[in-house]
């Protein structure tokens, strides 16, 4: 915009090489100018990266960490198997509601064991500090081994969700004191329990590898169940829309003569890549669960929906590398002979796939964080405590996906479940980032073989 | 240095390998070749030259159907080889392709090994039964392009390692590798330094023993020094072919003058 000069040297008498004249200098200005603006577009948009991370490290870490208490608990005959024949099916008829009593009674001993001052003197007052997932666990133990029956079993239990969060500083007196379900009175004695290493911070595994837990038992809750629905869901997505969208734009790039018809396709793919990703979610709950009768919320249903949203990209991305094959390639392998096909199959498709594969990588990538079919096609919801068994129910049983499962606890009250959230966005983007890390090192790998 | 071909009977220099009537080609609405009729012979280079845009490269490109990946490019008239029609619907292109070669204007090898790029056509054309056949196959091919000596000892080094005049004799050395009949090239020498050009043409000189060769160039020189017959092409027209000799010296048409003496072009 500034260097359009039809500058005449005979113009201006002599000018010297040494001293810059009024042109050069708006021109070197403008350059400056414009380096500066780059410079200040990049760090910006570094900045916000780091204020992003930094805030989905410091809220989501926590979710790491889990509150756990060490307590001794009598199993006691009378309660668990009054008949006495340690049968099986008696010990089932035991509900949680029978173990409570028990786990709450262990706890209630330490505290005249260690000799710990509070006012809490029964054993109810246990209540608020242990999770209600601790009944389950004991009776689960109690059902794999009955033959302890009779035994003081030392068990690790969950904390109530309220001590973990007093324990990483979400909960603090001020905030108790509008909470029906914890006294100042409990967190003296969760103190005491502390020091004396009864109740500790440790790393939580089951956030990883566990199921969703109902609203009031958020320290029971983890990701694992909708990690096994987003990798089903994925595993449908790369076995459909790999082998289609490559075919479909081979064809489209390498075969298909150019007229008219072609061209409409060629727009209408476009266009589909813009298509906003709810869309989709109707179209499958539309076709596949009310036209089809597949099983909703199953993880098959959502890598169709995911599949029809990521082909466009996978079709994009492919024709683009397809194109950039330079076409003197394509004229080599034809004229000694080979056939279309092998052209394509022989020199085209090596040379353009670390480009396809990356397409397609990214393509699954931008599945895997999809949420918005998924609220269409019943993926998102209550998913508790049911593993896929065998790898048919992993695609037709009910499951969730690791966004959604985000974004049910985001809508959950309970602030521990805030605190999962950005837990479950870490586990999210851990995945994400693995995968373009593996299709870094595809690219490296195929464009090694020239 | 360059085995002798045993497997073609003809011998007489004044066969016509292939014979054009009347060929028409058009680029959608764009008449690029008229009523074009040549007979080229065997065991002779053949040059085609002309300005920019003459059509002479297009016309080559029919000789072995390249033309047919061009959508909008359509093709009249009669080309025989061998007195068969090569646009006969029976004809396979890809068959046509193995006895017709081709080498491009910008050195092409396949990313691959010097020897895969070599073994590829007759891979592909079921040329080789053993290991041991598609090794002889290699050497007799890097051979004839001579350039054996130079990559002898790196087969399997990428053939795009090479530089570019080494890769033009690489190309020509893979056309060879399939047994064709006729070799078509087009302005080989274009993207090449002097040397490498002198080498090329070398080459060319000498695969006239054995193969037809057609060359499309832009240089004037290069077609006095490597043909036998020279055709010039004048806006998609077939001006004048004869003699090399005859048309550099003793051109009967105005047009022909004009060109090979700078005047248009």
């Amino acid at each position: 915009m500034t260097d359009a000069s039809i500058h005449s040297p005979a113009s201006g008498g002599k000018s010297s090489l040494l001293a810059l004249d009024a042109r050069t200098k708006r021109r070197n200005a403008a350059e400056a100018r414009f380096r500066m603006y780059g410079i200040s577009a990049v760090a910006a948009g570094v900045f916000f990266l780091v204020v992003l991370l930094g805030a989905i490290l410091s809220n989501g870490v926590g979710a790491f960490q889990q509150t756990f208490l060490t307590v001794e608990v009598y199993l006691d005959p009378a309660k668990l198997d009054k008949k006495g024949q340690r049968d099986i099916a008696d010990i089932k008829k035991v509900s949680t509601f029978g173990y409570t009593p028990l786990v709450q009674q262990g706890l209630f001993d330490q505290i005249e064991a260690n000799g710990i001052e509070t006012p809490l003197a029964k054993r109810k007052d246990m209540k608020a500090l242990i999770s209600a997932s601790a009944a389950a666990q004991v009776r689960d133990f109690v059902i794999a081994n009955p033959d302890r029956i009779g035994d003081k079993v030392e068990f690790r239990v969950l904390t109530s969700s309220r001590v973990d969060g007093y324990l990483k500083g979400r909960v603090t007196r001020e905030s108790v004191a509008r909470d029906k379900n914890i006294k100042p009175v409990h967190l003296d004695l969760v103190d005491s329990f502390t020091d004396l290493g009864i109740i500790k911070k440790e790393f939580n595994w089951s956030f990883i590898t566990g199921a969703d837990a109902s609203e009031s038992r958020a320290e029971q809750a983890g990701m694992g169940v909708s990690i096994l629905g987003s990798f089903f869901m994925t595993l449908v997505v790369l076995a459909l829309a790999l082998p289609i969208g490559v075919a479909a734009s081979i064809y489209l790039e390498e075969f298909a003569p150019q007229n008219r018809f072609t061209d409409l396709i060629e727009v209408n793919i476009s266009n589909l890549a813009a298509v906003p990703s709810i869309v989709f979610g109707i179209l499958g709950l539309a076709v596949f669960i009310q036209f089809a009768h597949l099983p909703q919320s199953a993880p098959l249903v959502g890598g169709l929906v995911l599949t029809l949203m990521t082909l466009p990209t996978i079709i994009i991305s492919t024709r683009a590398s397809l194109k950039s094959v330079p076409p003197s390639i394509r004229d080599a392998a034809l004229g000694i002979g080979a056939s279309k096909m092998q052209a394509v199959f022989h020199h085209v498709l090596p040379l353009a796939m670390p480009g396809i594969l990356t397409g397609t990588i990214i393509g699954l990538a931008q599945a895997l964080g999809e949420t918005a079919p998924l609220l269409l096609i019943g993926m998102v919801g209550y998913i508790a405590t049911n593993y896929p068994e065998g790898i048919a129910s992993g695609f037709m049983d009910p499951n969730s996906a690791m966004p959604a499962q985000i974004y049910e606890w985001a809508k959950r009250a309970d602030p521990a479940y805030y605190e999962r959230a950005w837990g479950g966005i870490i586990i999210l983007l851990v995945f994400l980032l693995t995968m373009n890390i593996i299709a870094i090192i595809l690219r490296r790998r195929f464009e090694r073989r020239w | 240095m360059y085995d002798v071909h045993t497997h073609r009977a003809e011998t007489n220099v004044d066969d016509i390998k292939i014979s054009a009537n009347d060929v028409q080609v058009y680029y959608g609405d764009t008449h690029a070749i008229k009523d074009v009729s040549i007979e080229i012979e065997a065991k002779c280079v053949t040059a085609f030259i002309g300005p920019s845009g003459c059509g002479k490269s297009t016309f080559l490109r029919c000789l072995n159907r390249m033309n047919d990946t061009i959508d909008i490019c359509r093709v009249e008239g009669q080309i025989l080889l061998d007195e068969e029609d090569i646009y006969d619907k029976r004809v396979d292109p890809v068959q046509l392709r193995a006895k017709v070669g081709m080498v491009f204007q910008k050195p092409n090898p396949f990313p691959k090994s010097i020897y895969d790029n070599i073994a590829y056509g007759p891979r592909i054309h079921g040329l080789a039964n053993s290991k041991a056949d598609l090794d002889v196959i290699v050497e007799k091919s890097l051979r004839r392009g001579a350039i054996w000596d130079e990559v002898k000892d790196r087969l399997h080094a990428p053939g795009t390692g090479l530089s570019g005049g080494q890769q033009q004799r690489l190309c020509i050395a893979r056309a060879v590798a399939t047994e064709p009949e006729v070799l078509l090239m087009d302005e080989p020498c274009s993207a090449l330094d002097p040397i490498a050009t002198a080498q090329v043409e070398e080459l060319i000189d000498e695969l006239r023993q054995d193969y037809s060769v057609v060359i499309v160039t832009h240089s004037m020189q290069q077609a006095a020094r490597v043909s036998q017959k020279t055709a010039f092409f004048h806006l998609g027209n077939l001006v004048e072919f004869g003699e090399t000799g005859k048309i550099f010296t003793n051109p009967e048409d105005p047009r022909t003058e004009s060109y090979i003496t700078g005047r248009i072009g």
